[in-house]
């Protein structure tokens, strides 16, 4: 091997090489990638092959007659599925809600973290620990802060004079979507952070000193040097991030589970609802497909804007 | 001048602090709660600590309950999901970070599509496809199922890593006659400890909140990971907000002790990528 190594460096460039190097060479990059792409394409894409065809079948986990084939049965329903649409409407409060907030006190927690200060690395580490917090005990944590026997948040807006009494905000069906999405935002926050510091201390920081020789006050530099290094990384976050909440039915099953009547489903939940509670894996395949081609079909318009952007500059 | 920075600094580290607090406060409730006697449960329910605390709850949670186990399985599977996804990313990384190759493209765009799937849509069918090879209701099936779910976003952290450490650095060592895979064994793997010890935590704690697929491939309690086993406990004693917050926070120290750990390479790790990125 090492003579071959010697032997390509030295000046005999590639068609040189002898056959059997060529073909080491160019299959290199996928032995590197072949173990994480078997397990990915047999754990992940079968599945999800197998999943997209229970969406046109009777897929009935506890009735052993079900799997036929049905054709397009399940989108009829789905159609006329009012709690779907309720369901869906809720996914766009619901994710953009928590996407907004957790961007905007992820980006301020970076800005303050990115300054020197006493004590940064222990600060750092606690307010990035509700992150390791596993999600579902995020979820009960905060279902337990909310409930007015064992948890503060009731009795201080009863005292702030905002509620008339005590009571659950996860129990009444005009903001019980609200309990989720404070706790969401909790976990969240430091997701953001984290991406968004470590970008900002990757720009150069002789910029900012030659800007403010220049005379740029901190809004100027925050708009023109700050925000177009950080732009980048705020798109690819951003859009990851969006489709994963919409997907994350985790804090609404733990918290709520759906309920009052409903009132807090979205679309991911509703499928967690329909496949382990009515077992029918085949309405349940329905509607995540139907959720996925909507995903999708938002990640192609967010990377279309970004080479319209890019090309237009 | 003066006074005006004194309250821009001010303002800094009353800021810092509001987060510091919103962060922690839950965490401290928790921690409140599981140490209060039942007795007080209910009288003292809203001060901010007890006049008298204990460790009954703990107590009872380790002797009376299987948490212990759940506990023990949570750690196995976390353990192995993270370990063996880190040497799965950290080969595909390379191999996205170092060559142009006609499959990159393609490979890229699958990894970036499983991150959409909605995974509910996966549970039947990898229930059927794991039960006839005696792979559900056992902690292997699990890690198996973890780790594919997580070797994407693995592999692009570590293809970030990678990119932020040159190229001369493997060049220059393929002149003097090793092979590409002993330079990256030998010189690059090493500079990217940082990045390895990040993917680490990332998996490590994704595997210990995953509660979904435990949910549904395990059905017993001898090989139930801590999610499903506290979610069982939440439904068993359902007012014994004591004993389950003492659970919480024992499920909580794991995950934390790792995070701390690693937290700091995190942002690290990062911030080499994105130098490039």
């Amino acid at each position: 091997m090492a003579s071959h190594a010697a032997a390509r460096n030295g000046g005999a460039r590639r068609d040189q090489r002898p056959l059997k190097k060529r073909l080491a060479d160019a299959s290199a990059p996928y032995l590197y990638s072949a173990p994480a792409l078997i397990l990915i394409v047999t754990v992940m894409l079968v599945p999800l092959v197998l999943g997209i065809s229970y969406a046109f079948r009777d897929i009935q986990l506890l009735n052993p007659m079900s799997g036929g084939f049905i054709g397009l049965d399940h989108f009829r329903t789905l159609y006329e599925d009012q709690n779907f649409y309720r369901a869906l409407k809720n996914t766009l409060w619901w994710t953009g809600w928590s996407v907004l907030l957790q961007f905007v006190f992820g980006l301020i927690l970076a800005l303050l973290l990115d300054k020197p200060f006493y004590g940064r690395a222990i600060v750092q580490a606690l307010v990035f620990l509700p992150w390791a917090v596993p999600s579902f005990l995020a979820g009960l944590n905060w279902a337990w802060l909310f409930n007015p026997v064992v948890g503060p948040i009731p009795h201080w807006l009863f005292a702030l004079g905002l509620m008339n009494e005590p009571y659950n905000i996860l129990s009444d069906p005009q903001l019980s979507t609200w309990g989720p999405i404070i706790a969401n935002v909790w976990w969240g926050i430091p997701f953001f952070a984290i991406t968004l510091l470590a970008a900002l201390q990757a720009i150069p920081r002789d910029l900012y000193e030659a800007a403010s020789i220049d005379g740029a006050g901190p809004v100027q530099r925050f708009i023109s040097i700050t925000l177009p290094f950080l732009a980048p990384t705020i798109a690819i976050t951003v859009l990851l991030r969006t489709v994963w909440i919409s997907n994350f039915a985790d804090l609404i099953i733990v918290m709520t589970n759906g309920g009052p009547a409903d009132r807090s489903q979205i679309v991911a939940s509703y499928i967690f609802t329909q496949a382990f509670k009515r077992l029918d894996f085949g309405y349940a395949s329905a509607i995540a497909l139907v959720l996925l081609a909507l995903l999708i079909t938002y990640s192609m318009l967010i990377v279309i804007l970004r080479q319209w952007l890019l090309s237009k500059d | 001048m003066t006074g005006k920075r004194i309250l821009s600094v001010l303002a800094h580290r009353l800021a810092i602090l509001a987060y510091v607090v919103f962060a922690l406060f839950p965490l401290y409730w928790l921690l409140k709660v599981s140490v209060t006697p039942n007795k007080l449960l209910y009288s003292e329910g809203i001060k901010m600590w007890p006049s008298r605390t204990s460790f009954e709850h703990f107590d009872f949670v380790l002797k009376h309950s299987e948490f212990p186990t759940f506990f023990k399985n949570s750690l196995i599977v976390s353990g192995s999901t993270a370990v063996i996804v880190t040497v799965l990313a950290s080969l595909a990384g390379y191999a996205m970070s170092r060559f142009n190759f006609r499959g990159k493209y393609w490979i890229i765009t699958l990894m970036l599509l499983t991150q959409m799937f909605p995974l509910v849509m996966l549970v039947a069918p990898i229930f059927k496809i794991l039960s006839p090879l005696g792979l559900t209701n056992s902690l292997t099936g699990l890690v198996i199922v973890y780790t594919a779910f997580n070797v994407p976003f693995a592999t692009f952290l570590m293809q970030s890593f990678f990119d932020g450490i040159p190229k001369d650095l493997e060049e220059a060592a393929m002149i003097d006659g090793a092979t590409q895979f002993v330079a990256f064994r030998q010189i690059i793997l090493p500079l990217t400890l940082p990045g390895i010890a990040a993917t680490l935590g990332f998996v490590f704690t994704a595997a210990w909140s995953e509660l979904l697929f435990s949910l549904m491939l395990i059905s017993g309690n001898d090989s139930a990971t801590f999610p499903v086993g506290l979610l069982s406990f939440v439904s068993k004693f359902s007012v014994d907000f004591g004993q389950m917050m003492a659970a919480g926070v024992m499920a909580l120290i794991p995950a934390c002790l790792f995070f701390l750990l690693i937290q700091r390479y995190l942002v690290q790790g990062l911030t080499a990528g994105a130098v490039k990125g």
